[in-house]
């Protein structure tokens, strides 16, 4: 079965964020913690949906990554737009460093 | 040009003030994102892929040249230097964080700005002809009565909850530069029998899932009698309107539903029993309205003059850019001058902060410091001195905003799609890049003519892709972008829905594809057709032909 982690938006700036191993959020995926099928899945989700976390973050939900020589790249180009930026700018969002 | 009164600048720094303390409410936990989320959107901030969104009206197009200039600094200030003009004449910034949005709303606030009535299921920033007052085509500026709609239509305190978003574009010309039959109110501005003028009243258009060309429910209604004609239709809508199925929500499918005679009953009958009511504006308030929107002070030229012509003679890049962006103004010696925000290979509708600034400074120096935002996302100096109309060229040339390409196909309306947008299904920028690449060169573009190719990165069809000429709409196929052509879409006073051509194509033939549309145009028209001309003409199967062949 897949893997997936959680994103987010922060909600004071609203940048991309994912849900770490520590229970805190980064702008790295490749600090997040990877849940594997869909057991563990939902059970990250309801993690990242406690009430508490409404005033970190906003419409936490699951994306499926894979393990590449890299690091965790998603497997919907949407989701690899989130973690680098706009693909017309890659002077702006994460990508640009 | 229309000034904020007392009220205006009242009501505009209480909704700040209370913006800034729900966003605090929300920051420090008080409220959840449940309950805010609705109060964001009152204010036009959105949460986009990368950040939140931040959408300035810019009611009617029209902006001084000092709003402009704080748009660039609030570019600068509070996004990443830049902004995007967008097909409802407002300005959205894709970066803003929410803590510093009471802030820039503020510094909005300064000169008479504000996002309200940019988002959310009211009636919103009413939309008109760029060059509004200044074309030669046109019968009465139509501002007078956008301004007439924006007081009675913000924050109406039966029309805050509508069963969904409302939109409303005027033309005052016959020629309809504001896309008015695919809005919820279309209203076309003309001369009755008896010599008065007035409105045909447009309803039930719109883009989105479901396209439709509005029905006109009025041949004419009065100057007078048009805002408690207008609360008539809203009620109705108000009323009839579904809120059971948001995608079938709009007004559209209303007049869909039961039919434009039986809207008009409905309207009529509402109309006969309010129409004697307090929206029956008269003469004298009309003309304080017109008064606000009163032309500069032009000088007595002569129309033609001699430096001009010695400039365009000598200078064929300048001439071209006479030829594509400059458009003919109704008072004598002047010309209005259209700035592209479309470069060979940039972001459509994308201006820098220093861009912004510029423009803003060359409008004061030239153009009474009025400027124009396009719904189709460029930007225009509307009373530009044929005389001083070289020097403004060059000024813009050295910004990269001469581009001579106004109404050709590389002037591309474009959303923001997957690049930016939380909805979108595919990208829709990199492929107008692409496009606009293919045909760098002016000349050809040139010879070509006429062609409007819209792009929209997912069925909401906020690119306006279903009245492109060539349309494309971006959509996603297992997990791969491609891309549907539809052809013989029009916005104009002839506006027609684009027909779907057929198969889709993928991120990598879909520009070959444009191209092999406009080489088929090429070898087919007849003297003097435009794309969309010679497609009516001959229809879709030669074009489908050269797409699919024997497919
Ligand atoms: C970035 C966030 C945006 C969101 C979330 C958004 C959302 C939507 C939605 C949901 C619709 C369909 C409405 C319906 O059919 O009921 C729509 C339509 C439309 N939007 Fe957007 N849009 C966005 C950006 C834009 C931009 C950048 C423009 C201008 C370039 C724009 C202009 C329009 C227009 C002209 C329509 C179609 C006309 C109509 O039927 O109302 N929108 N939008
Ligand atoms: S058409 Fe779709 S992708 Fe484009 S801006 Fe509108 S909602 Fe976003």
């Amino acid at each position: 079965m897949s893997l997936q982690v959680v994103t987010a938006n922060r909600l004071d700036d609203g940048l991309v964020v994912f849900l770490t191993a520590d229970g805190g959020w980064s702008e790295n995926i490749d600090q997040a913690r990877v849940a594997d099928g869909k057991e563990a899945g939902n059970a990250l989700l309801a993690e990242a949906s406690v009430p508490e976390l409404d005033i970190i973050i906003v419409g936490p939900y699951l994306i499926e990554v894979e393990q590449q020589d890299g690091g965790l790249v998603p497997t919907k180009y949407r989701e690899i737009l989130r973690t680098k930026g706009p693909s017309v700018r890659q002077d702006l969002g994460y990508q640009a460093g | 040009m229309y000034r904020y009164d007392d009220f205006d600048r009242q009501l505009v720094l209480e909704r700040t003030e209370q913006f800034r303390e729900q966003v605090e409410r929300r920051l420090s936990g008080d409220i959840t994102e449940e309950q805010f989320r609705p109060l964001r959107l009152m204010n036009g901030v959105y949460l986009q892929l990368h950040a939140y969104m931040l959408r300035v009206a810019v009611p009617y197009g029209t902006l001084r040249a000092d709003q402009l200039r704080q748009l660039g600094y609030i570019a600068r200030r509070y996004d990443k230097g830049y902004g995007h003009f967008t097909t409802r004449q407002n300005i959205q910034y894709n970066w803003p964080k929410l803590d510093e949005i009471p802030d820039a709303l503020l510094d909005l606030a300064k000169v008479e700005m504000h996002a309200i009535q940019t988002s959310g299921n009211c009636i919103r920033n009413t939309t008109t002809d760029q060059y509004a007052g200044a074309a030669a085509d046109e019968i009465e500026d139509p501002r007078p009565y956008c301004e007439l709609i924006r007081q009675w239509s913000t924050f109406h305190p039966e029309f805050t909850y509508l069963p969904r978003k409302f939109k409303v574009a005027v033309t005052g010309s016959a020629n309809d530069r504001a896309a008015v039959k695919v809005h919820d109110i279309g209203l076309r501005m003309h001369h009755n029998d008896a010599g008065e003028v007035g409105f045909e009243v447009i309803v039930g258009g719109g883009l989105g899932r479901t396209p439709f060309v509005g029905k006109t429910v009025r041949d004419f209604i009065g100057k007078n009698d048009l805002f408690s004609y207008l609360e008539a239709i809203l009620r109705v809508y108000n009323r009839f309107g579904r809120r059971d199925n948001k995608y079938k929500a709009r007004f559209k499918i209303l007049v869909h539903e039961i039919g434009i005679e039986e809207v008009q009953r409905l309207v009529e009958e509402e109309w006969n029993l309010i129409k004697d009511g307090s929206l029956r504006v008269d003469d004298a308030e009309i003309a304080h309205y017109i008064e606000q929107f009163a032309p500069p002070a032009f000088e007595t030229l002569t129309d033609d003059d001699a430096e001009f012509e010695r400039r365009k003679a000598e200078n064929r890049e300048f001439a071209n850019w006479v030829r594509s962006n400059v458009i003919a103004h109704k008072q004598p010696g002047y010309a209005i001058a259209n700035v592209s925000l479309k470069p060979i290979g940039g972001i459509p509708g994308d201006a820098t902060d220093t861009q912004m600034e510029l423009v803003a400074d060359l409008s004061d120096q030239y153009s009474f410091g009025d400027v124009r935002v396009t719904h189709e996302q460029n930007l225009v100096l509307p009373h530009v001195k044929k005389a001083d109309l070289f020097s403004l060229w060059a000024e813009l040339k050295n910004a990269n905003l001469a581009t001579a390409n106004l109404g050709y196909v590389s002037d591309i309306i474009c959303c923001p799609g997957l690049d930016y947008c939380a909805l979108a299904t595919a990208r829709s920028i990199p492929l107008s890049q692409r496009i606009s690449e293919r045909f760098s060169d002016l000349d050809r573009q040139h010879d070509i003519g006429e062609l409007k190719i819209k792009i929209s990165g997912c069925i909401n069809a906020c690119g306006h892709h279903h009245v492109g000429h060539i349309g494309i709409l971006g959509l996603d196929k297992r997990g791969k972008e491609f891309y549907q052509i539809t052809l013989g879409g029009d916005a104009s006073e002839n506006a027609e829905i684009g027909k779907i051509a057929g198969a889709g194509f993928s991120e990598a033939e879909v520009v070959d594809a444009i191209e092999s549309l406009v080489t088929k145009y090429l070898g087919i028209r007849e003297t003097g057709e435009r794309f969309i001309d010679t497609y009516r003409r001959v229809g879709m199967d030669p074009f489908k032909e050269v797409l699919y062949g024997d497919r």
